[in-house]
């Protein structure tokens, strides 16, 4: 981990892979969305409206995921003085936070016809309601404080702390008796989703993975590149 | 070191009963909210004894979040923080008596009076006690997340809604089991669940937050 320390190697590494991920996430999101909307069968209870799923479920996975990587970057920012990782976890905060309003979204356009509201005040959507805030939050306190160091530090913070919600989400669903779905993939017992929807869901889940390892290795190539861009300023004035 | 933490104790304490705008500030706007509420959503007494217990929840909350930003602000900005930090004291237990200090100035009277103001909302006098029960002990968790609230923002001009923004989501815990013992009373189901999460969740608060605010503000004096 420590070789990658070094911004100027980073960048030669994301500019050499960018391409690819990209490529790779096109292909992905070709082949699970073939999947999705014509090869995999409609649901003999939701009919045409559980495609939706293909869409919503990755999307929730990666807003969980995006958090944890988040608040693993800043454990390792603090542990490690890693100087890469406040930059991977300041980048993959609007990423998390974009997906976690998909997830909402398409839950909400799946839950009108299903459960007859656009919203439910249940467990799980509640506490991704949180998540959601918690995602804008820690944004805001990269955007309160001005220094930058002073801002990584606070983030670091914030981002742990937060993690809390990240077990509450998964389990709420056991923990409390609620209208949404309870887990039918990542369980104990192995999957209770049918074979031919499981697979589409997991060429779409690495699809959505791919798209946001890419979105982080750009938003993280210009977050450099607008350091460097500051330190240059700063030194300018300096001169002068 | 316990006469240096009750000799902080006392100090805080004789500030937030001289410098005013603290508990009275705070104790006006629940009052305000008890007399917006039924205008707001009616005067029709069923409908406010069913809202009674959450809205008086929801106030103390709001109440408590109006405060935080006291907790430490004003002894950053005049350098007292700065001594303490140079005592022999762990920087944790001063920051953890800091918020102790504002549950007794603050969130405990608070929680004492708000109950008793909800028979305004036409609460049932049955729920009185487990609702005291309920709300003395959130409020020392409100009142630890607020001084963690205060401390991520107390070097920042204006922090207050970036405050609000930080800590409401983790206040959502306390008001959720919070409300789901004063429901208890009404409903079938033994109230005692809830309060022992409520219990659970304000020791939680009391091992996490003091770390994490003290870093806070260490990052803050540096």
């Amino acid at each position: 981990m420590q070789k990658f320390a070094n911004p100027a190697l980073f960048l030669k590494l994301a500019n050499a892979l960018i391409p690819f991920a990209w490529a790779l996430t096109a292909v992905l999101f070709a082949g699970g969305l073939y999947g999705a909307l014509v090869t995999s069968p409609a649901d003999y209870q939701q009919g045409e409206t559980v495609r939706i799923m293909y869409l919503h479920v990755p999307a929730a996975w990666i807003a969980m995921f995006a958090y944890g990587f988040m608040a693993l970057a800043s454990a390792t920012a603090l542990i490690f003085r890693h100087p890469l990782a406040d930059t991977a976890a300041k980048s993959a905060a609007p990423l998390g936070a974009v997906f976690c309003f998909l997830a909402l979204a398409t839950g909400s356009i799946w839950g009108k016809p299903m459960w007859g509201a656009w919203w439910v005040w249940d467990a799980r959507l509640t506490s991704f309601f949180i998540l959601m805030l918690l995602y804008l939050g820690y944004i805001a306190i990269w955007q309160a404080i001005e220094d930058p160091h002073l801002a990584a530090t606070i983030a670091r913070i914030v981002a742990l702390v937060g993690s809390i919600i990240l077990p509450i989400i998964k389990f709420s669903v056991e923990w409390w008796n609620t209208l949404h779905q309870p887990a039918s993939v990542l369980r104990m017992d192995g999957p209770s989703i049918d074979k031919s929807m499981l697979w589409v869901l997991l060429v779409m889940a690495l699809a959505y993975t791919a798209l946001f390892i890419t979105l982080l290795l750009v938003s993280m190539r210009s977050e450099i590149a607008a350091r460097k861009l500051r330190n240059l300023r700063l030194s300018e004035i300096r001169e002068s | 070191m316990r006469r240096q933490l009750m000799a902080l104790v006392k100090r805080d304490l004789t500030l937030a009963r001289k410098q005013g705008g603290g508990l009275g500030a705070a104790l006006s706007f629940m009052l305000a909210v008890v007399v917006l509420v039924p205008l707001a959503v009616g005067p029709d007494l069923n409908l406010l004894a069913r809202l009674a217990a959450g809205l008086m929840w929801l106030s103390l909350l709001l109440a408590v979040l109006l405060t935080a930003d006291r907790i430490f602000q004003q002894d950053f900005e005049d350098g007292s923080l700065d001594l303490m930090t140079m005592t022999a004291l762990p920087f944790e237990l001063v920051v953890l008596t800091k918020a102790l200090t504002h549950w007794l100035s603050v969130s405990l009277p608070l929680a004492l009076i708000a109950p008793p103001l909800g028979l305004m909302l036409n609460l049932d006098v049955n729920q009185l006690p487990i609702l005291w029960a309920a709300m003395i002990t959130g409020s020392l968790a409100l009142s630890l997340l607020a001084g963690l609230g205060g401390a991520i923002t107390a070097g920042l001009r204006r922090g207050g809604l970036l405050t609000a923004l930080l800590i409401l989501p983790l206040y959502i815990p306390v008001l959720v089991f919070g409300i789901s013992v004063s429901a208890a009373t009404i409903g079938p189901q033994s109230a005692w669940p809830s309060l022992l999460i409520l219990i659970a969740i304000t020791l939680l608060c009391l091992v996490v937050t003091p770390v994490a605010s003290a870093a806070a503000l260490k990052a803050y004096l540096r």
